[in-house]
């Protein structure tokens, strides 16, 4: 029906180790679609079985039930080194036995020498790192360790690549640039990909669409926005990051009154969603903390509790825990969810 | 940025069905020659002849007689020698593992100058004829020697110094191999943590080197267990073992009935042996965090470094063990050369000349027996490495289903048996099995190639023991990462197993050729072509009256020696030289 | 790797591809060596390409050596080409034989000694032969069995020895008889054998049954007592615990072969520095003989002449330390001076020796070793 990839109710599951000890299921009946050129995040907590889901569409675990298909054909009887799905993982993987051209090239044995070449500089180009090829892998730092890998992944020209955490081993600034490099390369080539994080930051910068999911099943998959527009739920909210949860119609007016709300809805509010400005809130500074270099404070706000509100650059200094101050509302940073499940 | 296919071309689909079913049948042959190839070496040159000998001792008239076992363990001698076994063994390798640990650690994790030397030196003992290293150790010990104040000749204390004395090169190698790879950052962060530096070796270090200890434990086990010559040399009859029991029963009394009792009661412990190590050594064996061994071994310091808030306790401790243990270690050693050098009164070459000459009954020269050992060694090696190397590899494996795990289980530990079955059975064995074996037309037993053979079955164990840790350290995602590149599973073998695997060569090829230089076990029952290996030519020289023979036997334990410690030497380099990180 | 990998990455590399030619070099002189030994050891091709009479095979004990050459003649003169197959020491290789009697290991045994005969004829491993060679007769004097399988080749005495040296320089008469290694001025001097691990030990062992009779073990009770030492073999008690042997030891009375002393002259000097006790000693015969089941019978029998002829009996005392049975054959000159036979050795009939052999060495363990 569909072209590209297709995931249906597929369960994982591992056994004991030890002998009689109950299998456990790491993977619940997901179903999840990534079309051709489309680059999909699997977003989720650690151990929610996100990996588990990738490493069966690559045909390194046994599916316990369901399918993985492409293009319509199911590919669980093809062998993982035929199935054209590369896989990148967190911490790269390389040989260390052979210098970086050595693990670009490794993906493309049987072609011509001079082809081979060309793609490997083609490809150290592309990701950033031109003339590394001589390198031994040890020399080279963790950012470039991944672009190595990505570059090695990329190589054969895999159908479909799998990402398996490939930045969460960096620090923040590097994972934020080689985020932006990632999407780049993904979409310069062309790939698609299935990309599994625990960052939604990440995710919503590398993907296209986004799945979210918790203890072996799908909570949500849509674009970035609309999953942060309207989380399926509690805890796909928290895990977008939103802090607070308040009935809507116990929410002070003005929070209320930013967003259309249902009845019966539930307002989420992420950090920043009140911010120091004039506005028609008051609350009292229960602390003072930044965010990327801006400040913010914890409020204690009648009707909402604690929350975290972002202030301009001029008024951090001027910010002291017990002050009042006057928070107004960003509706960006405000969800409705439907009734809680 | 020039980028050519925008979109990836779907590489051709494969039919399902058929394809896929002959390439998981071809996976399957593979992976069963894998397994049936080494096993059919081993059940063809150990099983057979062991089974063949034990069963003689058990059939009489033709029928089958188990009553030696009632009549062996009614005599209070066989319960006393079990014991004495369990108790020497015990020992002996309980103070290998004590100085062996400490050994590891300053010659495996500490750089300074003469390590390769040291390290070579510690390995000679390994390899020496067992009637040289009784000359060696008995000569220093005997009442009027140089440590004759000691009172220790013919004492149970004697024949445990002897045991430490073969079996230290195994502790330091097997512990050193690992811990040299070990990331430092794991114990740099218990120290950070507040623990001291014993608490943070003793929490963090120790656990993680629990497999190795166990494994080259086990190993030492088996090689005191299965001592002859220097328990018999050094305790004379007072602290026989099941060994050297074997041994009378077999050779001087023929009471093979007793015989057989005694080898089936050594299999059994050697067994359970074998399975408690094997247990201490899954329970921690994982993939470990390891780490470029040059980034791991720093230099020797043993006083307070500039710059740093103390001395590192461990490392004197260990140095101070250590140099102990190889001061022990040399004595012999020395006191060999010492010997070797000394002609009537005076000192001279002398020994060193004749060498060249054949006579006193021996009719090659040492040089020529020198020649022949390394050339049944080479073969030996090559047919440990392959029969080894093939059995490591399976083992690495992680089978999914825990019945498969248990089968690897039980294949590591039937590799492990020629290490702990008597070489007089396997000897005897082969004298009776290796006539037109399994009907073929060949009378195996004088055939020049029977002894490569022997020494190989005994060289697997140390191979795969040497080969297997750097393959199961091996990441399964780096085998993943090959195979999400499209490599089939016999690249993937080729270009990650084998191209890793590879690297522990080096010290697998020096440990095995450094045991088939040495044995003389089983090789010794074997009929010898007219070309004898030095420790043959060693045996006899040293039985001829007159002190020429004598001095020149020494003279040839010392080439032997030598031989050995350039050989292992040789061995580290190329270890050396494919440093890189796993 | 394949070739393309390879080039690809040749302008780069490295320690891998340098790793990788050093593992290739070493197994590939490994394979050339190997090669080269499998075809070397082979020696010549077995069987009988070119010599009429084919090959016969010696089986025999570590201790056999005849001086380069020798064997060389006898294929010369009779076409039969000689293998050599020594699959132990002494002590070992009538139960090998025993063990091996159903494919034997060859066609001809060298080394059977008069302890281990009877069980040899007994259990069948030879087939009659009677020697016609000229000193056969006088093999004939050391005949160990009535059946004539075995014959006699060369004989030795095991005897007490002692370093002159020690007792010259101490200044302690030297013993002269088993009785004096029991008197309290030699304690702690004597070191010898284990019986159970050595044939020299196990023919003392014999000289004591043949002096003592039934009352051997309270004479070894003695011995002990008086600081009697047992090494492992001969030559761990000759070179580590007698201080005449070369080694430097601190025992000067050993259990050792009356051919012993002459080896012991000093450079420069003309006189030994040891003597063999000729009252202590026991007679050790080596025999040869036809295996049963041997696949060239000629050719054994032919062996066992040539192993009487004169050439050999005459090269015997150099190579291998012992007596000629031939009378016609004249002794090296050191022999005659310092290595005379023992008048009287003490005997024991073979038969005897192999009913109680386990017995006694069983009452040995109990009564030295305890």
């Amino acid at each position: 029906m569909s072209d590209g990839l297709g995931i249906r109710d597929v369960v994982v599951r591992y056994d004991g180790t030890r002998r009689g000890a109950a299998p456990s299921t790491a993977v619940d009946g997901v179903s999840l679609d990534v079309s051709q050129g489309e680059v999909v995040a699997l977003l989720g907590p650690s151990g929610c079985g996100k990996s588990s889901l990738l490493r069966a569409v690559a045909g390194l675990e046994p599916l316990a039930g369901g399918a993985v298909t492409w293009d319509g054909e199911p590919v669980d009887d093809v062998p993982v080194h035929r199935r054209g799905f590369g896989l990148m993982f967190q911490d790269g993987q390389l040989f260390a036995h052979r210098d970086v051209a050595g693990n670009v090239a490794y993906g493309l044995a049987g072609r011509r020498r001079s082809d081979a070449r060309a793609r490997v500089d083609e490809l150290l180009g592309l990701v950033g790192l031109a003339g590394y090829g001589a390198r031994p892998t040890a020399t080279l730092s963790g950012g470039e360790r991944q672009r190595v890998a990505l570059a090695r992944a990329l190589a054969p020209e895999p159908r479909l690549l799998l990402l398996d955490e490939p930045l969460s081993a960096l620090d923040r600034s590097l994972r934020e640039r080689l985020a932006l490099d990632l999407r780049a390369a993904l979409v310069a080539t062309g790939t698609t990909a299935l990309f599994v994080t625990h960052d939604q930051d990440e995710a919503f910068a590398v993907a296209d669409r986004v799945a979210v999911m918790d203890r072996g099943r799908l909570l949500q998959v849509g674009t970035p926005a609309d999953v942060w527009r309207a989380p399926a739920g509690e805890r796909v909210a928290r895990f977008l990051g939103y802090e607070t949860f308040v009935p809507a119609a116990a929410a002070p007016e003005p929070v209320r009154a930013a967003v259309p709300t249902t009845p019966g809805a539930v307002l989420a509010l992420a950090p920043g969603a009140l911010v120091v400005e004039d506005g028609p809130l008051t609350g009292t500074v229960r602390a003072v903390l930044a965010r990327r270099g801006r400040p913010a404070v914890r409020v204690a706000v009648p009707g909402l509790g604690e929350v975290t509100a972002l202030a301009p650059l001029r008024a951090g200094a001027r910010l002291v825990a017990g002050d009042d101050v006057a928070l107004a509302v960003d509706p960006d940073a405000v969800a409705v969810l439907a009734s809680e499940v | 940025m020039t980028l050519t296919a925008p979109r990836a071309p779907a590489p051709p689909a494969p039919r399902r069905g058929r394809t896929v079913r002959r390439a998981r049948a071809r996976g399957l042959v593979g992976w069963g020659l894998a397994v049936a190839l080494p096993v059919a070496f081993l059940a063809v040159f150990f099983v057979w002849p062991v089974a063949v000998m034990v069963g003689t001792g058990f059939v009489a008239d033709g029928r089958l007689d188990l009553t030696g076992f009632a009549e062996v363990f009614s005599r209070p001698r066989t319960w006393r020698i079990v014991g004495l076994t369990l108790a020497q063994a015990g020992l002996a390798t309980a103070v290998s593992v004590l100085l062996g640990v400490p050994g590891a650690y300053v010659l495996h994790r500490h750089a300074f100058r003469g390590r390769a030397a040291v390290r070579a030196l510690v390995t000679v003992p390994f390899v020496l004829p067992t009637v040289v290293v009784g000359v060696a150790f008995r000569s220093l010990l005997v009442e009027g020697g140089p440590l004759g104040f000691l009172h220790l000749d013919g004492t149970f204390a004697a024949i445990v110094a002897a045991l430490v004395f073969f079996n230290y090169a195994v502790v330091v190698r097997g512990v050193g191999g690992l811990w040299e790879r070990l990331d430092p950052r794991a114990e740099q962060a218990a120290r950070a943590l507040g623990a001291s530096p014993w608490r943070a070796f003793r929490t963090v270090t120790l656990p993680a080197l629990t497999p190795a200890i166990a494994s080259s434990a086990s190993l030492a086990f088996l090689f005191c267990a299965t001592s002859f010559g220097t328990v018999l040399v050094l305790g004379g009859m007072r602290y026989g073992t099941v060994e050297t029991e074997i041994w009378v029963q077999t050779t001087q009394f023929l009471d093979l009935r007793a015989a057989s009792v005694l080898s089936v009661v050594q299999l059994v412990v050697v067994a359970g042996v074998l399975v408690v190590a094997g247990r201490a050594r899954s329970r921690r064996e994982r993939a470990l965090p390891l780490a470029v061994p040059d980034d791991a071994v720093r230099p020797l310091r043993l006083r307070r470094a500039p710059g740093l808030p103390e001395r590192d306790p461990l490392a004197v401790v260990a140095a101070a063990v250590t140099a102990v243990a190889v001061l022990l270690v040399a004595l012999p050693l020395v006191n060999l050369v010492v010997r070797s050098l000394r002609v009537g009164d005076r000192w001279g070459l002398d020994h060193y000349v004749a060498l060249g000459t054949a006579g006193d009954g021996v009719l090659v020269t040492v040089w020529q027996a020198a020649a022949t050992s390394l050339r049944t060694a080479v073969d030996a090696t090559l047919l440990a490495l392959v029969v080894g190397g093939l059995v490591a590899l399976v083992l690495s494996r992680r089978p999914r289903r825990p019945a498969g795990r248990r089968a690897l289980a039980g294949l590591d530990a039937f590799f492990m048996l020629p290490l702990g079955v008597s070489a007089v059975t396997v000897g005897f064995g082969f004298l009776v099995a290796m006539h037109e074996p399994f009907g073929l037309p060949v009378d195996l037993r004088s055939s020049p190639l029977l002894v490569p053979v022997a020494q190989a079955v005994v060289a697997v164990p140390l191979v795969v023991r040497t080969v297997l840790p750097v393959l199961r350290a091996i990441d399964p995602r780096l085998r993943e990462a090959a195979a999400t590149l499209g490599a089939a599973p016999g690249r993937v073998l080729r270009t990650v197993d084998g191209a890793i695997g590879a690297r522990a060569v080096g010290l697998a090829l020096g440990f095995a050729f450094a045991a088939s230089l040495g044995e003389f076990g089983a090789t010794s029952f074997l009929a010898r072509p007219q070309n004898p290996t030095l420790p043959v030519v060693i045996f006899r020289l040293i039985g001829r009256p007159g002190p020429e023979a004598y001095g020149r036997a020494l003279a040839a334990s010392v080439v032997l020696a030598l031989m050995t410690a350039v050989v292992v030497a040789l061995c580290e380099r190329l270890r050396g030289t494919t440093g890189g990180e796993w | 790797m394949t070739k393309e990998e390879h080039h690809l990455m040749a302008p780069a590399i490295s320690r891998t591809a340098r790793t990788s030619a050093l593992v290739g070099a070493v197994a590939a002189l490994g394979l050339a060596l190997s090669a080269c030994s499998i075809a070397g050891g082979a020696a010549a091709p077995s069987g009988s390409a070119g010599t009429p009479g084919g090959t016969v095979t010696l089986v025999t004990h570590d201790s056999f050596a005849l001086s380069d050459g020798l064997l060389d003649d006898f294929t010369e003169r009779t076409g039969y080409r000689v293998e050599v197959v020594q699959p132990g020491d002494a002590g070992t290789l009538v139960n090998q034989l025993v063990l091996t009697k159903d494919a034997p290991l060859g066609d001809v045994v060298f080394g059977v000694d008069n302890t281990f005969a009877s069980r040899a004829v007994d259990e069948g491993v030879v087939q009659p032969y009677t020697s016609a060679a000229p000193a056969a007769q006088d093999a004939a004097t050391y005949a160990a069995d009535g059946g004539g399988a075995l014959t006699a080749v060369d004989y030795g005495d095991v005897c007490i020895n002692v370093d002159h040296a020690w007792f010259t320089e101490h200044d302690v008469p030297e013993p002269a008889t088993l009785d004096d290694l029991t008197d309290p001025r030699y304690r702690d001097l004597l070191v010898v054998p284990s019986p159970v691990t050595s044939s020299p030990g196990f023919a003392f062992l014999l000289a004591t049954v043949g002096a003592k009779g039934d009352a051997w073990p309270q004479y070894w009770e003695a011995l002990k007592a008086n600081g009697l030492k047992v090494a492992e073999g001969w030559s761990d008690a000759y070179s580590t615990d007698f201080s005449g042997g070369g080694g430097g030891g601190p025992r000067p009375i050993v259990l050792s072969y009356a051919s012993s002393p002459p080896f012991t002259v000093p450079e420069g000097g003309d006189e030994p520095t040891t003597g063999a006790l000729l009252d202590t000693c026991f007679r050790q015969v080596e025999y040869a003989g036809v295996l049963a089941g041997a696949s060239n019978v000629p050719g054994a029998q032919a062996l066992v002449d040539f192993l009487l002829s004169d050439e050999v009996q005459a090269d015997i005392p150099g190579s291998m330390y012992m007596y000629p049975v031939s009378s016609a054959v004249t002794l090296p000159q050191e022999w005659a001076d310092w290595a005379p036979l023992a008048p009287q050795p003490f005997e024991v009939p073979a038969a005897q020796i192999t009913e109680h052999r386990e017995e006694w060495l069983a009452q040995w363990s109990q009564t030295v070793v305890g």
